[in-house]
């Protein structure tokens, strides 16, 4: 079985625009979507990451925000198993965010060590 | 509150579950103090107690100390899953099972019986190590002693909190059931306290019961005939003893006195214990206890059903006990001649001879029979054998009346 990172972009800006019970709800739909995952084994690890950030640029200058922001911000990750690259993919279209403003998925592979 | 904490740490982390809830009511006493208590005290401390966990499982996400490797509990490790699984985890309906639960998990068969009420006193129903010792009128460092004994053995065998699968729930539940009345017991009839009856332990075990009828898997019929019993016994406590605590047999016992209300529980239970195919001894034990409560008087009592009941409860289990009972029932109903015969049976168990009540028997029969003498001997051979201060001056009592 391979490792695959989802890589979860956008779906910052809706979220603090929402009530705090709209709020829960949509993580239990998280929950319901990573629970599936984990019932069968594929799950790893995952963690959200908050919109404030700094970035440091190969000159050593230091950006007081992430490099991409707004749409193209990466919110998320989650780290699964699965037998292929289709198969996360299959994952990854359930993924809950898309319900709000998600932008993209981004399925990768994580470098197999040998 | 316990019971969802242990499964959310698992029975190998009590202690910690403990502390939790420790932490929590003292943050409650303290905050309430200035601020009053909160409209639903019960909400906060489970909110309490559920920052205080999520607290706990993010310090510990990389430790080997909480096993996350069940599915649901892995979903803790995850920002995203983390509160609304935690959520989930005290949702009302989840707490009644965790509950139920946690009582399965104390009463595995390979605990013994001592250790699972000793467990229960402490972790369900609340009760201190000194409480409990109190209870069994033993030290505080023998229950932690077996408190001990018991964590470490979920520790070994990671035992989870759980209501059985439908196979074994009725295996499970007969554990669940004998410990209960076990309990129950030793709060009607307490043979380690001064106290004769102790209406703490009897309203434990009346809960426990109760909260097993609360959840559909646990209605089993019986599970319902047992709390018939239960509240047949019940109803008949404050006519037990008389102002100073002496003991009243039932043939002087008040009927007056007698609950009514627990006597009507107790029949719609033992109706509902109607069901399936299994005829327990709870059933019948429950029958006989109706038998008694049913009757206006004492004269009015229906042996011979009673002694029906009797018989198939010997049928089931060749109970030395149960036998010592039909007795006294046959004294009743065919005079101290026929008792005699039919003691004769089981006059060289050994467990019987031990038992006070046995040569208390032997005592009635033989004071009936006018052999005084024979009597008084017996009586004094059951004095020496009961611990209870009560049954001891009825005793007494009784050789005193023959003597004048």
């Amino acid at each position: 079985m391979k490792e695959f990172m989802f890589l979860f972009r956008g779906g910052d800006e809706v979220w603090n625009t929402k009530s705090p019970e709209e709020q829960q709800e949509h993580m239990q739909h998280w929950q319901q979507w990573i629970e599936g995952i984990a019932q069968q084994d594929k799950f790893i690890s995952g963690e959200r990451l908050h919109y404030y950030g700094n970035t440091v640029m190969n000159d050593g200058k230091v950006i007081d925000r992430p490099l991409t922001e707004g749409k193209e911000l990466v919110g998320g990750y989650l780290r699964i198993k699965a037998d292929s690259l289709n198969e996360a993919t299959e994952i990854a279209k359930g993924c809950p965010g898309f319900e709000w403003d998600s932008k993209a998925v981004e399925v990768r592979e994580i470098w197999p060590e040998k | 509150m316990v019971s969802v904490l242990i499964k959310i740490f698992g029975t190998e982390n009590i202690e910690m579950a403990e502390d939790v809830v420790q932490d929590a009511l003292v943050k409650a006493l303290e905050t309430w103090k200035y601020r009053g208590m909160p409209d639903n005290p019960r909400a906060w401390l489970y909110r309490t107690a559920k920052n205080k966990a999520i607290d706990i499982i993010r310090r510990n996400k990389h430790s080997s100390v909480i096993d996350f490797s069940d599915p649901q509990k892995q979903l803790l490790t995850s920002g995203y899953t983390l509160t609304t699984t935690m959520n989930n985890y005290w949702q009302e309906e989840q707490i009644k099972d965790d509950f139920l639960g946690m009582m399965y998990a104390c009463c595995h068969p390979d605990i013994s019986q001592e250790n699972q009420i000793t467990f229960i006193l402490k972790i369900l129903c609340g009760f201190s190590t000194k409480e409990v010792a109190k209870s069994f009128l033993t030290s505080e460092d023998t229950i932690s002693k077996r408190l001990y004994r018991t964590k470490e053995y979920f520790r070994k065998h990671k035992i989870k909190p759980r209501i059985p699968a439908s196979e074994q729930i009725s295996l499970r539940t007969h554990t669940v059931l004998s410990a209960i009345y076990l309990m129950f017991n030793e709060g009607y009839n307490s043979t380690h306290n001064d106290q004769l009856i102790r209406k703490d332990l009897i309203s434990q075990a009346m809960s426990l019961c109760k909260s097993l009828l609360s959840v559909k898997r646990t209605q089993l019929p019986e599970v319902y005939a047992l709390m018939a019993l239960m509240c047949f016994h019940t109803a008949r406590i404050n006519s037990r003893l008389t102002e100073k605590g002496e003991l009243i047999l039932i043939t002087k016992q008040d009927r007056s006195k007698w609950d009514k209300e627990f006597i009507s529980s107790g029949q719609k239970y033992l109706n509902k214990a109607a069901f399936g195919k299994g005829l327990t001894t709870y059933h019948l034990e429950a029958a006989i206890a109706y038998e008694h409560c049913n009757a206006k008087e004492y004269k009015d009592t229906d042996w011979s059903k009673i002694l029906k009941y009797y018989k198939l409860l010997l049928k089931i289990g060749n109970d030395p006990i149960v036998f010592l009972n039909q007795c006294l029932v046959i004294l009743e109903l065919k005079g101290p001649k026929e008792a005699l015969i039919a003691l004769k049976n089981v006059e060289n168990n050994a467990l019987l001879k031990k038992y006070y009540v046995y040569h208390a028997t032997l005592g009635e029969i033989q004071e009936r029979l006018g052999h005084n003498t024979k009597a008084v001997k017996h009586y004094q051979k059951a004095i020496e054998l009961t611990q209870s201060k009560q049954e001891k001056q009825f005793l007494k009592d009784k050789i005193a009346h023959i003597l004048n």
